[in-house]
Formats: structure tokens, C-alpha cells, sequence
């Protein structure tokens, strides 16, 4: 056993990165639930966004380009979960879990030409001086430009939602359909843009899998990190900056375990593995007296004339 | 039984089908269990069966299914392939053992060949390849150009396999350099290119400066790349788009002169049941291209090391040898049987850790 | 201008037309993209569809049917009533895996002892395991009131952590050659669960059956099915009508999980004959599609595990046939939910043309 091996600044800093996509995915499901729609079909956006931003990458060699492509393609098929669940009336689980069906195979036959590639490398942020800055140096200013996209996207949103007549309407909508649409909003219209905000977000984390931190593509990628993005959503009880934590804190855990092993500490890597899972149970039952952050309209559907 | 009667003599008119109509092309089948597009065991696997159609044209023709789940649902792809007259059927994945054993026995004029299993029957042969003699060369190279001494293996599931190629590379890498140390890692899972990555980081960070990996994507691969100064080791497929740094080799899963040469048999008549494991020496283990990133010298000890392996004359387990606990196995000189490597569950002495159970 | 309007009533027609309308668009925009991908689309959709029930291969296919088919019914029952009362237990292929493991387990340690008792024995543990794990969320839930959603679904990667543990440890077949996964359990006669391999008929395809029934009877003649559908539609009501919250969801989530381990058990003792670390193939999830599709109502859910099961089985078909992508299946599923929830809509909406009344 040897911890001494383990440098926690670099724990810190690979941890940042493994929790990036998953920010991504769940700031963009948090904003989805605010409005009271619940999509389960995060992985299936996540992926769809992997694959399209991957192939556009390659094809015009510059990421950038690919993560505005990703964001298109998560988008475009949360559509189709908004047309189902919006004008359709369907329930919103079944057409959520549909949805990641028909992305994961939809991106599988849109990826078969670009197994085996490897896509443009997205420069770190080297900032003189700063960079270099012992500790907070690789912890701060080391990272890739995407990352800080995602904190601010987790800043934007929390002063959206807390300080303007958007994030008003939004919880307006999201707390009771039917007293927001006699109030004159029109519920359906703010429900698809939160939906579509939702999809860009999810295909931005994706292309964070495929672009930055794997870098590759290939089939099934995403392996869960969409589940694990709305169970974030849950942990945070619907606050940006909690889930800020929870992102770190699900990586983290992840890291620190294969950083034990690699250090040659003797512990059971399944019971580990397992952990993740655990503590949030835990950390919910400990949160659990916090009752009031649930949008109470969650999951179910409008329908304006009577 | 009205319904295995039924089967047997469906199965039996195809069997007579085939061999009335001469002209009739041999039909193969593959069952996967992962996509074609998985860039590894898959891949590689569907690789050999496009060998099979380039080799044979239209004498044969192949047919696959993909993401074949073990269990029962294997059993249902198994048996359709059967009835839909195939030949010859490759299952290409461990949990398949027992399916393509029941459904063989239903089908007994049809040719089975299970992948790195250990049930055979009339019909049924097994094939694998000797993976571990490319740890031996892997080894070799990581023992002599780690500088820091340390070198980062991520292991998948603790099975004889992944355990059976840490022992290799081990072994190889000591003999050239004895103040190496191996930290592995158990990602618990085949696939999973973001936690792969994450487990090639943690190893880069805490030292290692090789990694080795039994998982197939190339995640650890970019994960060495973006450190820098870290070499790593194509794994199923050659992935030499990351070469000539950091990947400075790779051992490949070639199937391809097997399926040939089975197809070739059953065309013939000559096939027979029968266990092949290959290694170098009958191409079933191929060893990529040597980049220009290893020095002259080293690279001629691997190559050495290659030729002694695929010529027979160097065994990748040969005596002395203890395992972990410091009692002896082999003693000086003797070799490891098959038996025991095929159910190797422990570590040879100086590799530190347990293997989880 | 298109508008809907609520139907006093869901209509009974449109709710039988509905599926066979969606199956028809499903055929149509399938047989497109098969056309995309240059494959034969009648023969494509042909293959899916019919080659499983009354192709060449029938009297080998038409089985499979209850086997795919059985799993994915007897989960969705329970998950169905759970739904109806706005439970939402998602973590039903974690309950599935204990199920199977808890089950095997005993069947495990008694081999080889041949007798009588063996397999009910399994049986029991199988349906316990899953209650067990189906009640941490339900304990939770009611006495901390944490979200069940999230609890169930942990759990299912906490399930999956176990069955590679117990793979690789204490089942692993010491006869295995140290590869890991248990002991075969069809070459155990005592503790096997099939009745006819042949016919596709094990006790979890007896067990589905008596599921369907049970939760139709359930619904439509005992109270607690009453309070079930009364909690679902009108909550507060339900309260006042002396339903037991707290009741109700200890005996949802624990039926429910219950069924799902009796379902892993089933399947781990007959069609997949061992615990293995690959052993869940995400029954549980689909099983929460299938509860959907067939309208949360035992008959439909009996009809939407038949169709699921005979997608996948003549995907595969297709696929070894005619080389279309797995992938393509996928999507082609994705098509046919995606349509049966689109099409639902003609069941509560009536769509009238014209222009909208001003309020």
C-alpha cells in the first residue's frame, strides 16, 4: 500500500473532468424539470450528441464546430420527445425511455464510418502564469475551454431561474400548469424550449465523452452516464449548485476508487464500485427533510382546452 | 419430443440439402456479443469473417448477427442460424459455451466452433488464442523502457484470462528490468471507454509511465497521449491511429487464418471437433507494427522474443517460477501446462496486490 | 387549424384501433429506413413480423415467443400497479438480479440433492429477494420520504456490482475451470424451471399468466385495487376515502418486486441457466415500456410483451437474413413506441377541424 502515490491536486483536477459531462447532461435536465416535464431519455440525447458531434469534428477538424453540432443534434431529437409528450399527450416515462431506445440505435448506424478515428484535439487553456500556479494552477486553469462552459452554464442557470421573470415563468409553469396558463403564459410553448434546452445541454455532454475526455467514438459510449445525470437531478433537489457537488462528488468517488487501487490498498473494487450508488441513497435520506423542491407539476402533462 | 423430432429431421433435410447440391455455397454463421462497431473483440472477429468471404467469394456466404446478449437469447440466434441451414457457426463470446452446446446437440450435422470455452463435443470444437505470448513481448518492451519503473495495467474482470496476461507481461518485464512494479487496476467492465479513461489517468498520475490494458477501447490510449512521455499497447485491434507515440505496439486478435482454414475444412469434409489454441506462431496473435518510438535495441529483443514464441523454442511461462505466496510452481526449466493456464487464478511472486474476489 | 378535444370518455374503439394504426405507420416508416439503408423493405418488415408466427421456423419461433415474452409480462404486472397509484419503482431489473441471485443461491446450495422441495424452496427465495430489495425504497420512502425514482434505479447499479461479485465469488462453478458464472441449472433436474423446453414452457410463463389474471382481478373486484386507482387519479380524495399511503406503497413497490425476482429467478433457473455477470439483459427496463404500451391494463400488457418479445425476436431474424444492423432494429423499436404513444393521443382526443372557439 503506498498512498502516498495518490496527488490529490491531480485527483481534483481528473475528477473536474470526468464530472463534465455529467454536468452538462443534468444542469440541462434540471432546467427540463423545472418546467414539470420529466425526460428520462437523457442517455439517448447524450448519445445522439456524442455521435454528431464526433463525426463533425472530423469532417470540418475543428471541435468547436462539433460541440454547436452536438447541441443541434441533442436538440433536434428532444423534439421528438416534445411533440410526443406536448401535442401527443403521452406519458412521459415511456416515450422518455422510447427515446433513449431510438438514439442509441439511431447514433449507432449514423457512427458506423468513424470507429477507429481519431478526432481533432480541443487545445487546454494555457494561461501564463496562472497555469502554472502551484495546486490551484491544475486545478483551476488547466482545463479545456468546455469545462468552464459547463460552470458557467450551471452559474447562468441558477441566475436565470433565481433572478429573472424567466426563471419565474419557468417555475411558474413547472408548479402548476393549469394557474400559469390562466395567468396567460402559454405553458406548452415555455415547456418545448425548456425541452429543447434540455437536448442541447444533453448533446453537449456527450460530445464532452466523445471529443474531450474518451476521445473516440464508439457504439453504446455513454455507457450510463445519462442515468446517472438524472439521478443527479434528484440528488440536487433541483438546485443548480448541488448538483454541481453531486457531479463532483459521483466522479469523484469513481476516481478516488481507482486511484486506492491503483495505490495497491487491498479492498473489494465491487463493494466499492457500488458506493457511488450508496452514498447518494444516503445523502437523499439526509436531504430527504428538505421536501419542498420537487416542481410539483412534474411529470404530467398539460392539456389547455376543456 | 414431437418438436426436437421436427428440429432433428428439419436439421437433417438441410444436411442432406447441402451435400446434394455440391454447388450450394457453404453458408457460415457468426454470433457477437458486442456491435461490429466496437473497434475490438467484435471488430476484430467480424474482420475474420470478411477474410472468409474475400477468401472464398461465392463459394460461401456468411451471415452475423450483432449484440447477441448471453443466455437464452444466444440459444434462439444459435439455433435460427442452424435452422436456416449454416454449416459451419462461430460463437464468439465465453458465455455462449453452454447454448452452442445444447443447441449442437440438437443439430448434430452442423459445425460449431465456441470462442476461449472448454466444452466440446462431436460437433463442437473450441478455439482461443495465446494472448499471454503477446504480454510476454509487451512486457518485454514495458521492462526496458519504463523509467520510472512503474508500470500501469488496467485489467477488466479478474478471470484466468486477464490474470494469465498480467503474469506474462510481469514476468517479461522483471527478467529485463527487476526493480519493476506493476499497479493494476479492475475496471470491472469490458467496455466503458469514460471510466477506462479514468483509470489510465489515475495510473498515469500515480506514476506509471506504461500502461497496459485488457479492456478494448482506445480511451487509455488518449488518455496517455494527452499526459505525455507514456507508452501504451494496441489492445484486440492494432489502433494505430495512436501511434508512433504513445502506442508503440499492439497485439491483435487475427482470426482470420482459423476461420479460413475451418471453412476450408468443412468444405472439404475434413473438419473434425478438437481444442486450438494459437498464439504467435500460427498468426492467431498478431503483433503490431514496432514503432519507431522504441529504441533499436529493444526492439530487436522483442522481435527476438516474438521469433522465440512463434518458433517454440521459448515457452512464456518457463521455470522457475513461485506464485505470489512464494511457494514454487514451476521449477528451472519446466513449462506450464495448459490445464493450469487455462484455470490460472493467481499471481506469480513480486506482483503486489490480491486478486478481487 | 387542427385542435383536440378531451373525450368525456377514452374511446373503446380508437383504444383497439390504436395499436394496429401504429404497427401500420410503424411498417411504413420502417420500411423506409430499411430502403435507406438498401435493404428489400416488404421483406424486412415481412421477416419482423411474420416469420416468427407462421414462417418456415415457426414450430421453433412460436415458443421463444413465451420465453422472451414471460419475463417482460410478469414485471410489467407489477410495475403496473405501482404506476396506477403513482409509485414509480424504475429499479425493477435490480429486484430482477437479487431475485435471481437469492434463488439461486438455495438451489445452489442444495445441489445435487434431487428432491421434491428444492425448487419451491428457490421458488420462495426468488419472489423474496426481490421483495427485499424493492423494500429499501419502500422503507425509505415512507419513512423519510425520499424520492423512490431514484432509490429503485441506484440500486439497480448496486445489483449489478453484487452479481459480478457473486459470479466471480461465492457461485462461480468450482468446476468452472475458474471462469466466472455458476453451475448450469438445466443440468440439474431438481432445480430447473422449465416444464417443456420445446414447447418454450417454464414456470415464469405459468406465473405471468396467473400475474394477468391476478392483477385483473385485482383491479376490478377487491379494494385494494380500488384504492390503488383512487390514489393514482385523485390523491387527496384517496386520503379521505382512509387509504393508507404509507400501505399502499409498501404492498406496490413490494409486489412489484416481488414479481420482478421471481422473474430473474425463472429465467436463471431455466432459459439462462446460470448466474452470470452478463445474466441481466434489461428485462426490467423494457418491462417499464411494456407496462406503458399496454395502457397500464393486465390484457394489454399480456398483448405489449407479446409484441416487444416478437420485435426482437424477428430483429434477429432480420438481422442474420438480411444483414440489417442491429442498430436498425433499435431505431425500427424506437419507431413502433414512439408511434403507439403518438397514436394514444385518438384514444382520450377526439381532433376536430376549425377554428378555435374564443373564450
Amino acid at each position: 500500500m503506498d498512498l502516498s502515490a495518490i496527488n490529490p491536486v491531480l485527483l481534483i483536477a481528473s475528477l473536474m473532468v470526468a464530472a463534465t459531462p455529467l454536468l452538462f447532461a443534468a444542469i440541462g435536465e434540471l432546467v427540463v424539470e423545472k418546467s414539470g416535464v420529466l425526460n428520462l431519455g437523457v442517455e439517448g440525447m447524450m448519445i445522439i450528441g456524442a455521435v454528431a458531434g464526433f463525426a463533425t469534428a472530423v469532417e470540418s477538424g475543428s471541435p468547436l464546430l462539433g460541440f454547436v453540432a452536438a447541441a443541434g443534434a441533442g436538440a433536434a431529437l428532444s423534439i421528438l420527445f416534445a411533440i410526443l409528450t406536448q401535442y401527443a399527450q403521452a406519458n412521459q416515462v415511456a416515450s422518455g425511455l422510447s427515446l433513449t431506445l431510438f438514439g442509441l440505435g439511431l447514433s449507432a448506424l449514423m457512427g458506423q464510418s468513424y470507429v477507429g478515428i481519431k478526432p481533432p484535439q480541443m487545445q487546454k487553456l494555457d494561461i501564463p502564469l496562472l497555469s502554472d500556479l502551484p495546486v490551484i494552477g491544475p486545478i483551476l486553469f488547466g482545463h479545456d475551454l468546455m469545462l468552464y462552459v459547463a460552470l458557467m452554464l450551471i452559474a447562468a442557470v441558477w441566475a436565470v431561474i433565481k433572478f429573472t421573470r424567466i426563471g419565474l415563468v419557468l417555475r411558474a409553469v413547472g408548479e402548476n400548469h393549469d394557474a400559469a396558463h390562466a395567468l396567460g403564459y402559454k405553458v406548452v410553448r415555455i415547456r418545448i424550449i425548456a425541452i429543447l434546452f434540455g437536448g442541447a445541454c444533453a448533446g453537449l455532454g456527450g460530445a464532452y465523452i466523445s471529443l474531450i475526455r474518451v476521445p473516440q467514438w464508439t457504439e453504446g459510449m455513454t455507457a450510463g452516464i445519462g442515468w446517472i445525470a438524472l439521478a443527479l437531478v434528484v440528488f440536487a433537489s433541483w438546485k443548480p449548485w448541488r448538483v454541481l457537488l453531486g457531479a463532483y462528488l459521483f466522479g469523484g468517488v469513481t476516481v478516488v476508487q481507482l486511484n486506492l487501487q491503483a495505490a495497491g490498498v487491498a479492498i473489494p473494487v465491487e463493494y466499492l464500485a457500488m458506493s457511488p450508488y450508496l452514498i447518494t441513497i444516503l445523502v437523499l435520506v439526509i436531504l430527504s427533510a428538505d421536501k419542498s423542491s420537487a416542481p410539483a407539476a412534474l411529470g404530467r402533462n398539460f392539456h389547455a382546452a376543456r | 419430443m414431437k418438436l426436437t423430432k421436427l428440429m432433428t429431421s428439419a436439421a437433417v433435410a438441410f444436411g442432406l440439402a447441402t451435400s446434394a447440391l455440391a454447388d450450394d455455397p457453404t453458408k457460415v454463421g457468426f454470433v457477437y456479443v458486442g456491435p461490429v462497431g466496437d473497434g475490438g473483440w467484435t471488430y476484430e472477429h467480424d474482420q475474420g469473417r470478411k477474410a472468409v468471404v474475400e477468401e472464398f467469394g461465392d463459394k460461401v456466404e456468411t451471415v452475423y448477427v450483432e449484440n447477441v446478449a448471453e443466455g437464452p437469447d444466444a440459444e434462439r440466434v444459435i439455433t435460427q442460424m442452424a435452422l436456416q441451414g449454416a454449416d459451419l457457426i462461430f460463437t464468439t463470446s465465453f458465455g455462449y459455451m453452454d447454448p452452442t452446446i445444447n443447441v449442437a446437440a440438437k443439430f448434430p450435422n452442423v459445425r460449431f466452433e465456441h470462442a476461449t470455452g472448454y466444452k466440446q463435443a462431436e460437433n463442437v470444437a473450441t478455439y482461443s488464442a495465446r494472448f499471454y505470448e503477446g504480454r510476454a513481448v509487451q512486457g518485454t518492451i514495458a521492462g526496458n523502457m519504463t523509467k520510472s519503473n512503474i508500470v500501469g495495467y488496467i485489467g477488466s474482470y479478474p478471470i484466468p484470462e486477464v490474470i494469465r496476461g498480467i503474469n506474462s507481461a510481469y514476468i517479461h518485464a522483471k527478467k529485463v528490468n527487476p526493480d519493476v512494479e506493476f499497479k493494476i487496476v479492475w475496471a470491472f467492465t469490458w467496455f466503458d471507454p469514460a471510466k477506462e479513461a479514468d483509470a489510465a489517468k489515475v495510473l498515469i498520475e500515480q506514476g506509471a509511465d506504461v500502461i497496459l490494458q485488457h479492456t478494448d477501447s482506445t480511451a487509455p490510449q488518449a488518455a496517455a497521449q494527452a499526459a505525455g512521455n507514456v507508452i501504451t499497447f494496441g489492445q484486440a485491434s492494432d489502433m494505430a491511429e495512436y501511434g508512433p507515440l504513445p502506442r508503440v505496439s499492439s497485439i491483435i486478435d487475427d482470426w482470420a487464418p482459423y476461420y479460413i482454414a475451418r471453412t476450408q475444412a468443412v468444405m472439404d469434409g475434413t473438419w473434425t471437433s478438437g481444442n486450438t489454441w494459437d498464439g504467435i506462431g500460427a498468426g492467431m496473435v498478431g503483433i503490431g507494427e514496432i514503432s519507431d518510438a522504441v529504441p533499436a535495441d529493444v526492439k530487436e529483443a522483442a522481435l527476438a522474443m516474438k521469433a522465440a514464441l512463434a518458433d517454440g523454442s521459448y515457452h512464456a511461462f518457463t521455470g522457475p517460477i513461485n506464485k505470489q505466496d512464494g511457494s514454487a510452481w514451476l521449477a528451472d526449466g519446466e513449462v506450464a501446462d495448459d490445464g493450469t493456464l487455462a484455470g490460472m487464478n493467481f499471481f506469480v511472486e513480486g506482483i503486489e496486490g490480491d486478486i478481487p474476489q | 387549424m387542427i385542435r383536440l378535444e378531451k373525450r368525456p370518455q377514452p374511446s373503446r374503439a380508437w383504444s383497439l384501433a390504436t395499436p394496429v394504426v401504429a404497427v401500420l405507420a410503424t411498417m411504413v416508416a420502417g420500411g423506409m429506413l430499411f430502403g435507406i439503408l438498401g435493404k428489400d423493405p416488404v421483406e424486412a418488415i415481412r421477416t419482423i413480423f411474420w416469420e416468427p408466427l407462421f414462417g418456415e421456423f415457426a414450430f421453433y419461433y412460436r415458443p421463444q415467443l413465451l420465453v422472451k415474452g414471460a419475463p417482460l409480462v410478469l414485471i410489467a404486472i407489477g410495475l403496473s400497479l405501482g404506476f396506477k397509484a403513482g409509485i414509480w419503482n424504475i429499479g425493477a431489473e435490480g429486484q430482477y438480479i437479487i431475485g435471481a441471485l437469492v434463488g439461486a443461491g438455495i438451489g445452489l446450495a442444495f445441489y445435487p440433492l434431487e428432491a421434491w422441495f428444492v425448487f419451491p424452496l428457490m421458488v420462495i427465495g426468488g419472489a423474496f429477494g426481490g421483495w427485499l430489495w424493492a423494500m429499501i425504497p419502500a422503507y425509505l420512502k415512507t419513512r423519510f420520504g425520499t424520492n423512490e425514482i431514484l432509490v429503485s434505479l441506484m440500486l439497480v447499479y448496486v445489483a449489478e456490482q453484487f452479481l459480478a461479485s457473486m459470479s466471480l465469488g461465492l457461485l462461480r462453478n468450482p468446476e468452472g475451470h475458474g471462469f466466472p458464472g455458476s453451475r448450469n441449472f438445466n443440468s440439474y433436474e431438481g432445480a430447473s424451471s422449465w416444464i417443456n423446453e420445446n414447447a418454450g414452457m417454464h414456470w415464469g410463463v405459468v406465473a405471468a399468466l396467473i400475474a394477468v389474471i391476478f392483477a385483473y382481478v385485482l383491479l376490478n373486484r377487491h379494494m385494494v385495487g380500488y384504492h390503488i386507482r383512487l390514489t393514482g387519479e385523485a390523491p387527496r380524495a384517496a386520503r379521505f376515502a382512509g387509504v393508507k399511503p404509507a400501505r399502499l406503497i409498501l404492498f406496490c413497490l413490494g409486489t412489484s418486486g416481488m414479481l420482478a425476482g421471481l422473474a430473474g429467478l425463472f429465467e436463471v433457473s431455466g432459459p439462462s441457466g446460470q448466474v452470470s455477470i452478463d445474466f441481466n439483459v434489461g428485462y426490467g427496463f423494457t418491462a417499464i415500456i411494456v407496462a406503458f404500451l399496454g395502457r397500464l391494463h393486465p390484457v394489454g400488457i399480456l398483448l405489449a410483451g407479446g409484441l416487444m418479445a416478437l420485435t426482437y425476436i424477428g430483429g434477429d431474424i432480420a438481422q442474420s437474413n438480411l444483414q440489417l444492423p442491429s442498430a436498425a432494429i433499435q431505431v425500427f423499436q424506437g419507431m413502433l413506441l414512439f408511434f403507439l404513444l403518438a397514436f394514444d393521443l385518438l384514444t382520450n382526443f377526439r381532433i376536430s377541424l376549425g377554428k378555435p372557439e374564443v373564450a
